[in-house]
């Protein structure tokens, strides 16, 4: 029997406050070439950086909203209302005391230094634009492991970071990965030597506190040879009346026989649009798992992919979404084989609430002349009430004989009979719902760090209250 | 007043009357068997009683200890201290027998109070064993690909870990095995004593061979038509059904 841990819990609510800040560094609202100019002088940019920007601001004026196959809702974002880079000008501290007071209280309520004491090898912490606290243990660091932010790493770690930067997922790839390449600021470049294993997890924290604000970090990981890095991030935001843009990149490359995991657990307000690219660069005999769970925003939209370039190399994405009401999850998975012997494998499941709608978008290619690739494909949707929608689309393209690929999906309902035998036995109509949602995802919660599976029930059950009301 | 008690109950589903001016009370210590031909109404008292949002009492009321119950909701009904044993119990997917206990049984504490675990392990383990339930059975889903006989034990289970003031058995016995049949009536008899009222449904009278009530009743067209001790159940299985039809009169044929 597993005992129960205490919750590290970041609530749902528990997000929801913010302090008011005075920003040094403000780019104003709207996006135009002085803005980019602004934002490159106030990071003191390297000028491959400041042309990267201009390069990526080109491209997204140019590049239509992608509304006619996803969410209309997308018109609802007004570029020239949302700040781009909002930051107090201080570089990171690393220890907490030095980092300012008002800053400090919105990561303890959150519970960020606390968490890092008990497992985590490395904590780096994002307020609006810029990381405010970066810090690895110092046994990690001994090893080479290079754990900063994005700004740090392209200054200090040019050799490195020039070579993978942008190579994953180039400006073009699409509107959105175009914006953040224009704007972007804060998120984490970690390098990982080859053989070494780091242990615990490493942890970025995403906060934005801002309102009419746009958040933009963009991380790039790097696992060397035959190493290992687990990677976590969490994001909240407290609820403003007006839109909140969060679209980040995120670059994944693992060399021959690295391992890396990426671990998200989204907890966004209701008034968040959520537009995130993320890819991993698999190469030979290596592993890229995405762990994805997004829980709150307005509309996500977020397919994390492996691009599976080496022989015998394995991708998996293992993704929870939950739909409340007036919320649109729009996510899915990529596998795109470009070897032989590649193995992939995806697990949805995706819960609707209320009005809330789930859409699960899978695309899986396997090109005629590979050999003996296999993808495996499960998205389950669990819708609760009448008003609540799921959608599928999968596009599965696998060509040439010897590879081997399955899907299988299913919809399924909580009925009221199950919610009457339950509420029979002492329990609540929220318990009684919040309970059958953990059931539906307890097989994939079981494959999570312990740490986050607790989070993550405990999210599920605040979130089921407060639909059920 | 320690019993469940119903007064004049008259229940419908749409326009349809199924219960038609029942009345019955069971005290705690005691077991009361209704019985009854299929149609009679009998399962639907038995929703009713725990609360199902389907049905409609028109008329009529139902008491727990004095206590109004058809004012409250059905979890509410439950954690004061009316269990119901269902006839056709739900699957629920992905959640084990051991934490849905323990969701029920902690719901049952004041807010903050957390449930001791290794105490409720203990319990747990001790009941599954009384009713012949192998430990590995707790990390299995709720009813999932349970058997008949599998379900009506977790039943029985749930109603020994819960210990209400009043248990509902809707056709437990439906389903079972003669060595199914022992084991669950087993359970049963092992929880009967002064602090719990017991009303059974049943179709049959082998249940009572089993688990001998105290007083039988039988049930007709949303009535009760006769009552009795537990003779009634023998003099029923050999006269039938319509024997209790034609004795209650008029009351079954004037509508």
């Amino acid at each position: 029997m597993k005992p129960e841990t205490k919750a590290v819990d970041i609530d749902r609510n528990k997000g929801d406050f913010h302090y008011k800040v005075d920003y040094a560094k403000d780019a104003g609202s709207g996006l135009s070439e002085k803005t980019i100019q602004y934002i490159s002088d106030a990071k003191d940019d390297p000028d491959w950086v400041r042309e990267f920007r201009l390069r990526g601001l080109k491209t997204f004026l140019e590049k239509p909203l992608p509304t006619h196959w996803a969410s209309k809702d997308l018109e609802a974002i007004d570029f020239d209302k949302i700040r781009y880079y909002l930051a107090s000008g201080d570089a990171a501290k690393r220890t907490w005391e030095e980092v300012p007071e008002d800053i400090k209280r919105t990561f303890e309520r959150l519970g960020i230094p606390e968490q890092e004491r008990k497992f985590l090898a490395g904590v780096e912490a994002q307020f609006d634009s810029e990381a405010v606290y970066s810090n690895i243990k110092k046994a990690v660091g001994e090893q080479g492991v290079i754990f900063v932010g994005s700004t740090e790493g392209l200054k200090h770690h040019p050799e490195i970071f020039r070579k993978w930067f942008g190579k994953v997922i180039p400006i073009a790839d699409n509107k959105f990965s175009a914006l953040n390449a224009a704007v972007f600021s804060g998120g984490s470049f970690i390098y990982v030597p080859p053989g070494v294993k780091v242990k615990h997890p490493l942890q970025a924290y995403f906060r934005i506190n801002a309102e009419n604000f746009g958040q933009f970090e963009r991380t790039l990981i790097i696992a060397d040879e035959g190493s290992e890095v687990t990677y976590m991030e969490g994001c909240t935001a407290p609820k403003f009346e007006t839109t909140t843009l969060h679209s980040a990149v995120v670059e994944l490359v693992a060399l021959k026989g690295a391992k890396i995991q990426y671990i998200t657990v989204q907890n966004w307000s209701a008034n968040v649009f959520n537009l995130v690219t993320k890819r991993g660069l698999a190469h030979e005999d290596s592993e890229i798992k995405w762990i994805d769970c997004n829980i709150g925003s307005r509309l996500t939209m977020k397919y994390p992919g492996v691009v599976l370039k080496g022989r015998k190399s394995r991708g998996e994405v293992l993704s929870i979404a939950l739909a409340g009401n007036g919320q649109h999850q729009d996510t899915g998975a990529k596998m795109i084989h470009a070897a032989d012997e590649t193995t992939s494998n995806i697990i949805s499941k995706s819960i609707s609430v209320g009005t809330g709608r789930a859409t699960y978008r899978g695309l899986v290619h396997v090109p005629k002349h590979l050999k003996h690739c296999k993808n495996n494909t499960e998205c389950d949707a669990l819708l609760i009430n009448a008003t609540s929608r799921t959608d599928t689309y999968p596009a599965i393209t696998v060509r040439g004989t010897g590879n081997a690929v399955q899907h299988e999906a299913s919809v399924s309902q909580v009925s009221a009979e199950q919610i009457f035998y339950m509420q029979q036995r002492g329990l609540s109509e929220a318990q009684a719902m919040s309970l059958s949602v953990n059931g539906f995802v307890n097989d994939l919660v079981r494959q999570f760090p312990m740490e986050y599976s607790v989070e993550l029930k405990r999210l599920i059950e605040l979130e089921m209250e407060g639909s059920v009301g | 007043m320690n019993d469940l008690r119903v007064e004049n109950l008259h229940v419908a589903i749409g326009d349809q009357q199924i219960v038609r001016g029942l009345s019955l009370a069971v005290p705690r210590g005691e077991v009361h068997a209704i019985m009854g031909p299929n149609g009679s109404g009998k399962s639907t008292l038995a929703k009713v009683m725990a609360g199902h949002p389907d049905y409609q009492v028109t008329k009529g009321k139902i008491t727990m200890d004095g206590e109004d119950v058809l004012g409250i909701e059905p979890d509410d009904r439950a954690r004061k201290g009316l269990f119901l044993a269902f006839q056709y119990p739900s699957e629920i997917p992905g959640v084990t027998i051991a934490n849905f206990l323990r969701a029920a049984l902690q719901s049952r504490l004041p807010e903050g109070e957390e449930l001791e675990a290794t105490e409720y392990y203990a319990k747990l383990y001790e009941k599954m064993e009384l009713l012949g339930m192998d430990r590995s059975f707790t990390s299995r889903a709720v009813n999932e690909g349970f058997s008949g006989g599998e379900k009506k034990r977790t039943e029985i289970l749930q109603l020994a870990m819960l210990e209400p003031k009043y248990a509902v058995l809707d056709e437990t016995d439906s389903g079972l095995d003669i060595d199914a049949l022992k084991i669950v009536a087993r359970g049963v008899n092992m929880m009967r004593g002064p602090g719990l009222g017991i009303l059974l449904i049943t179709h049959y009278q082998r249940l009572l061979n089993y688990i001998v009530p105290d007083h039988v009743h039988v049930m007709v067209a949303g009535r009760i038509v006769r009552s009795g001790g537990k003779e009634l159940a023998l003099e029923l299985e050999e006269r039938g059904y319509d024997w209790a039809r034609e004795s209650a009169g008029e009351m079954a044929v004037t509508r």
